[in-house]
């Protein structure tokens, strides 16, 4: 018998895809029943608490969750969430139900060894409920008492050598697509540099030292599946150089049907034969391929690799041999002057261990924007303000064509003294020329 | 909201163990707070620490920024944790008194 009646979110037990409510009350029942006799060091009847005021929420239509909340671990400024009921009377379950950012493997590979590790310790000192993963990227532990945050970073660091993700204004846990793991398509080993910022940059992930937060994402190329371009303050996107590869046989192979456009991504309906002039040709962005019915061309320095070939027939091209990686900086949400996507900083890197090209600009970006990040101004806020010129002087890019959509259309533009002769000048030296 | 009563003194607090009111902060306070926050022994330094804090926050009616607070110290992000385990936040301020740190922490 359920501690509490839910008729609201029962009606979400209904219809095909996996009922989170279905789930949590598996997981209600199963600390009910505690089977493997755990001493559950929060109350065990936490799931029941979480369905009971996730229910009065529907009714209220209103969060039933207090302002913010300041808890951690010793050492650390962030990683964790601290979170307080409303209602701490009626659901004692969930009087806390602080949630715990548990840092990610890259890629997000598991063993089930780890996983039921992580879990036998959830269970002990948890409510058994997760987040399989955050957006930044975390495994989240959600919803546990004070008094056991020490004690999980204990266990997940002695036992299980993982540890906490980042939360404040800091370096949030970096992401990654899987990259080389899985994917022919990437241009650079994604889960490599993001293992290798992340630990170079621990200090700055776990104390907050920042004007505010700050994201890396990994993306092995212009595909985006970490979806770095729009959801990190510095996007790491992979490219190459030089020519796409063809192999004309499988060209034909796609003409001919024997292979399937796209991987067979659209198989669940009839888009008729392949079409290589339609689906491909027409489709490149800056028309600088061509197919005269026997051999595939592409004029490769016209070439945006924006990817849409390569997608489209994966047996057939492939990127380029020379492979790096493209750097763009600023996106984030709309608070508080506007939602911003990266805007690209460094064209092309490569991307070779120990990686210090790379630090090298991070840690010119982060010297100048702790000096002249505003308190919360992300770093996409801050280039508005002082101007994407700034970003190149600290970072050494040249400015090139590369680094705008367009040039400005206004004519308000700021010269250095320096480049002009010198702004001082003797209004009477003037006058001797001009008379008033 | 709870009441904390330590020496004689009683103290309105909230869950994460902040003062409701930075004018009811004394010095019992810091010596109250300063178990539960991993410190043993308080020194100059922590005093110091605790002293900008509360004369920025009177003055500008905020807690300074990190980099603020190291420049203004003299004592690197390091060395704040070191007086501080759980940091500038959790650590100095509460034991400041001031209000508790806000937004997406």
């Amino acid at each position: 018998m359920a501690k509490h009646q839910t008729p609201m979110l029962d009606e979400l037990t209904k219809g095909p895809w996996p009922s989170f409510v279905d789930d949590v009350k598996a997981e209600a029942a199963r600390r009910a029943e505690n089977k493997d006799g755990i001493e559950f060091q929060i109350p065990a009847d936490v799931c029941e608490d979480l369905l009971g005021v996730l229910e009065l929420s529907y009714k209220d239509k209103e969060t039933h969750w207090k302002h913010g909340g300041i808890v951690g671990v010793f050492g650390y400024g962030g990683g964790v969430i601290g979170r307080y009921s409303d209602v701490p009377k009626q659901y004692p379950g969930i009087a806390h139900f602080h949630t715990v950012r548990v840092a990610q493997p890259g890629g997000k590979f598991y063993t089930t060894e780890h996983l039921r590790a992580l879990m036998d310790i959830w269970d002990l000192r948890g409510s058994g409920l997760t987040n399989m993963h955050g957006s930044t990227g975390d495994i989240v532990f959600l919803g546990t008492f004070t008094e056991q945050l020490e004690e999980i970073f204990y266990d997940i660091t002695h036992k299980l050598n993982n540890d906490l993700g980042g939360s404040g204004s800091n370096l949030r846990t970096p992401a990654d697509c899987m990259g080389m793991s899985r994917c022919e398509y990437a241009c650079y080993d994604t889960m490599a540099l993001c293992y290798a910022l992340t630990q170079e940059y621990q200090d700055e992930l776990h104390r907050p030292a920042f004007p505010y937060k700050f994201k890396f994402k990994f993306d092995g190329c212009p595909n985006g599946c970490v979806a770095a371009l729009a959801r990190s303050d510095l996007s790491f996107v992979g490219t190459w150089k030089g020519p796409i590869r063809i192999d004309q046989k499988a060209v034909a192979g796609y003409v001919g049907g024997e292979l399937k456009p796209n991987a067979g991504a659209h198989a669940s309906r009839d888009w008729g034969k392949f079409d290589i002039q339609k689906e491909v040709i027409d489709l490149c962005p800056t028309k600088c391929m061509s197919y005269d019915g026997k051999t595939l061309s592409i004029d490769d320095k016209e070439c945006y690799r924006c990817m849409h070939c390569i997608n489209t027939m994966p047996a057939a091209l492939r990127v380029g041999e020379e492979k790096g990686v493209a750097i763009l900086a600023g996106a984030k949400a709309p608070i508080l002057d506007g939602a911003q996507m990266s805007s690209l900083l460094v064209p092309f890197m490569k991307v070779e261990e120990p990686f210090d090209e790379v630090k090298e600009l991070v840690e010119n970006i982060w010297e100048w924007w702790m000096e002249e990040g505003k308190n919360r101004e992300r770093l996409g806020e801050t280039l508005k303000r002082l101007g994407f010129q700034k970003i190149l002087e600290v970072t050494g890019v040249q400015a090139d064509a590369r680094h705008v959509q367009h040039p400005r259309e206004n004519p308000y533009i700021f010269w250095k003294e320096d480049e002009v002769g010198g702004w001082k000048r003797d209004i009477q030296e003037y006058r001797k020329r001009h008379a008033r | 909201m709870a009441t904390v009563e330590f020496q004689g003194k009683s103290f309105e607090v909230d869950e994460d163990g902040f003062l409701q009111k930075f004018e009811d902060w004394s010095p019992d306070w810091v010596e109250y707070v300063k178990e539960q926050e991993g410190i043993k022994e308080l020194t100059d330094e922590h005093k110091k620490v605790i002293e900008f804090l509360q004369d920025y926050y009177r003055k500008n009616g905020i807690a300074p920024m990190v980099r603020i607070l190291s420049k203004v110290t003299g004592y690197k992000l390091k060395h704040i944790y070191e007086l501080f385990p759980s940091g500038p936040g959790k650590g100095a301020c509460k034991m400041a008194g001031l209000p508790k740190p806000t937004g997406c922490v």
